[in-house]
């Protein structure tokens, strides 16, 4: 009778076993896919797809399939919040990558810590890793490095004194925030700060009155989505015959397609991905930029965005994480992501350290202007 | 006067005239039925996104525009057949709120007819910015003042010279006597339907080159005609103009002189200031009503 019984047991355990080694790894993922981020959401998504798929492809990871089980929160925090909740009770993924913009990134960063799980955001805000949470992590460079990456090229060009604009959105704000605190080390000083909201269609008041501002030589725009792509136009429109520069929240075909002429000469900062046969041939990046410019491509027939190199190398963090841990354990795959060295993504080369959990410098945060409609790199 | 002066009073009166047209869409359809349109808003989104498509689709942007205002004209017929018919003898409160029930409808729908991005249309006359009393102006904003001041002077026209119109406007003025005088009164309902919604359509494509369009401008443009019909006086189509260019200027003025995040909250500031000084407005009728 115990012989059946432990019998039985072990037969039981065995088949568990064997059934959860079948078992899927699950990625969930929530995304901005439409609404006013879908150029970042959408790249996003396809790229998370085509990977899963290469993966797959290639015999999965640890033995097992990849499944991505990902919604579109349309750059809604609430949505997202919700969908994350989903993620974790519900469909009971392994891993969040995630967030497409700040203000979903933050809304989902509590259920994240909470029930333990490594959340690897695509959003670009310092506030998400500063200060630093045990299960968030991020791939895109912060807002911060933007603003010091603009800084440096300002003082490149003696460009001193500059008007600033943003939006009211949760990037928005942060990367206002951040200039202003690290533009005194540059030597910049921002004689102009206007906001617009959300909605704002016509951002010519505010720009007049930058442009009235003595001794304004310089104008930097902090924010994505809609509102960069109106103050570009109104900036051509008011003839403001002086340097105009974007976040890499605008680092997208996109940009260009909606801000037409007018984004002539704009310069931004942006990982190398997107200017990646420009690269020389020793650089280490871009072997890696390459590949995915030339995959997503050939998948898609659409251009690349940074945005859609922040997923893969958010997924590819966590793959390489998981073969190391050999396992799929909430713990020991964010400990294993967490001591991340020496990776180069799309983004540049990622070092994580318990203090950090983005791991990029500003050496591979390039900056890049936009002639006849395409990204050139500024020497 | 002053070149920032001048650049905030162009382009309070570009983003005016937008809220003109949409404001006179509310006045016409308010004057045939005492009912207020909330779906006005989504006539100026419809506009935008299908000139949209049919310029992408190849039509010349001469041809696309006359489909797009039809179309437009179309949905505002049916909205008018299917939903506010059916329900003619309800009270004006309930007409209302069917409004709003499909103008969240329509947008669902655009949703699903197009997509959730924004869209970009080309300017008619291209973008070269034009030197005005030291300020500038784009091509596109002279489209959207001469275009304005066409349409109103052949609305003025329309209502004092054309049968039908007088036949519009006698109905607003007493429904019963226009019935008993031979007037189609469910037929002027009808037509002021379809001329708001191809008046929210004109605004939408005039202003699409400026601003972009997606899915749910229409909210925000809606409430700001309805704001400044408002306070023109509902039902007044002069006080629809005015009311319209002075809420663009005010607007842009408060934006850049006073605050220019808070630029949105000045359109309703201005309504509630309307509403609880001066409720009918600057051109209104002062209603009494006799116990």
């Amino acid at each position: 009778m115990r012989t059946k019984l432990l019998a039985s047991l072990a037969a039981a355990l065995l088949f568990a076993g064997a059934a959860l080694a079948q078992e899927p790894i699950k990625i969930g993922a929530f995304l901005s896919v439409t609404g006013g981020a879908a150029f970042l959401g959408d790249p996003e998504q396809k790229t998370l797809e085509l990977y899963v798929e290469k993966l797959n492809a290639a015999g999965g990871v640890l033995g097992r399939k990849l499944q991505l089980v990902s919604y579109d929160s349309a750059g809604d925090a609430e949505k997202a919040r919700t969908f994350a909740k989903r993620l974790i009770e519900q469909d009971k993924v392994d891993v969040l990558v995630g967030g497409s913009t700040t203000g979903e990134t933050m809304a989902v960063v509590p259920l994240a810590e909470a029930a333990g799980i490594p959340f690897i955001s695509l959003a670009g805000a310092v506030v998400i890793i500063e200060p630093v949470k045990k299960w968030v992590f991020k791939t895109p460079h912060t807002d911060r490095m933007a603003c010091e990456r603009i800084f440096l090229d300002m003082r490149d060009r003696n460009l001193q004194r500059i008007g600033l604009i943003s939006g009211s959105g949760g990037f928005d704000k942060s990367m206002r925030a951040e200039c202003l605190k690290v533009a005194p080390t540059y030597k910049v000083q921002i004689v102009a700060d206007e906001a617009y909201g959300a909605g704002d269609t016509d951002m010519t008041a505010q720009l007049t009155k930058i442009k009235n501002t003595a001794g304004v030589q310089a104008v930097l725009n902090a924010g994505f989505g809609a509102g960069p792509a109106i103050v570009t136009k109104n900036f051509r429109q008011l003839a403001m015959n002086m340097p105009l520069y974007q976040s890499h929240g605008v680092a997208s075909k996109e940009f260009i397609k909606l801000a037409g002429s007018a984004a002539e000469g704009v310069r931004l900062p942006a990982a190398a991905v997107l200017v990646a046969e420009q690269l020389p041939a020793d650089d280490k990046q871009r072997p890696v930029a390459v590949a995915y410019m030339k995959a997503y491509e050939a998948r898609y027939k659409q251009e690349i965005s940074t945005f859609g190199g922040h997923a893969h190398d958010g997924l590819m963090l966590v793959v390489e994480a998981m073969k190391k841990a050999k396992s799929t354990d909430k713990a020991k795959v964010r400990d294993a992501i967490e001591a991340t060295k020496g990776y180069i993504g799309t983004g540049g080369v990622v070092n994580m350290t318990p203090a950090d959990h983005m791991g990029l410098d500003l050496t591979h945060f390039r900056m890049l202007e936009v002639k006849n409609g395409n990204w050139v790199p500024v020497k | 006067m002053s070149a920032q002066l001048a650049q905030y009073l162009l382009g309070g009166l570009t983003i005016g005239a937008i809220y003109a047209l949409v404001a006179l869409g509310f006045a016409i359809i308010y004057n045939a039925s005492r009912v207020i349109n909330f779906a006005q808003g989504e006539f100026v989104m419809i506009g935008g996104m299908a000139t949209v498509s049919f310029a992408n689709a190849g039509l010349p942007l001469a041809a696309a525009v006359p489909v797009a205002v039809l179309a437009a004209a179309a949905v505002g017929l049916a909205l008018e057949k299917l939903a506010v018919e059916p329900a003619r003898g309800a009270s004006v409160v309930t007409l209302i709120i069917i409004t709003i029930g499909a103008s969240i409808l329509l947008r669902g729908v655009a949703t699903l007819v197009w997509d959730k991005n924004l869209h970009a249309l080309r300017p008619f006359s291209g973008d070269t910015p034009i030197e005005l009393a030291g300020a500038t102006i784009l091509p596109q904003s002279l489209w959207v003042l001469g275009v304005t001041f066409a349409v109103v002077l052949l609305l003025g026209w329309f209502f004092g010279r054309t049968l039908t119109g007088k036949a519009m406007l006698a109905t607003s003025h007493n429904p019963l006597a226009a019935q008993l005088c031979g007037i189609n009164v469910r037929f002027v309902l009808l037509l002021s339907f379809g001329l708001s919604a191809a008046l929210g359509a004109v605004a939408g494509i005039l202003i699409a080159p400026i601003t972009l369009t997606s899915w749910d401008v229409g909210v925000m443009l809606g409430l700001k005609g309805f704001a400044a019909a408002i306070l023109g006086g509902l039902g007044s189509g002069v006080g629809a103009v005015v009311g319209g260019l002075l809420l663009g200027v005010a607007e842009s003025l408060g934006a850049g002189y006073l605050s220019s995040a808070y630029k949105d909250a000045i359109a309703f500031v201005i309504l509630l200031a309307v509403l609880f000084f001066l409720p009918s407005g600057l051109f209104g009728r002062k209603s009494a009503e006799r116990v």
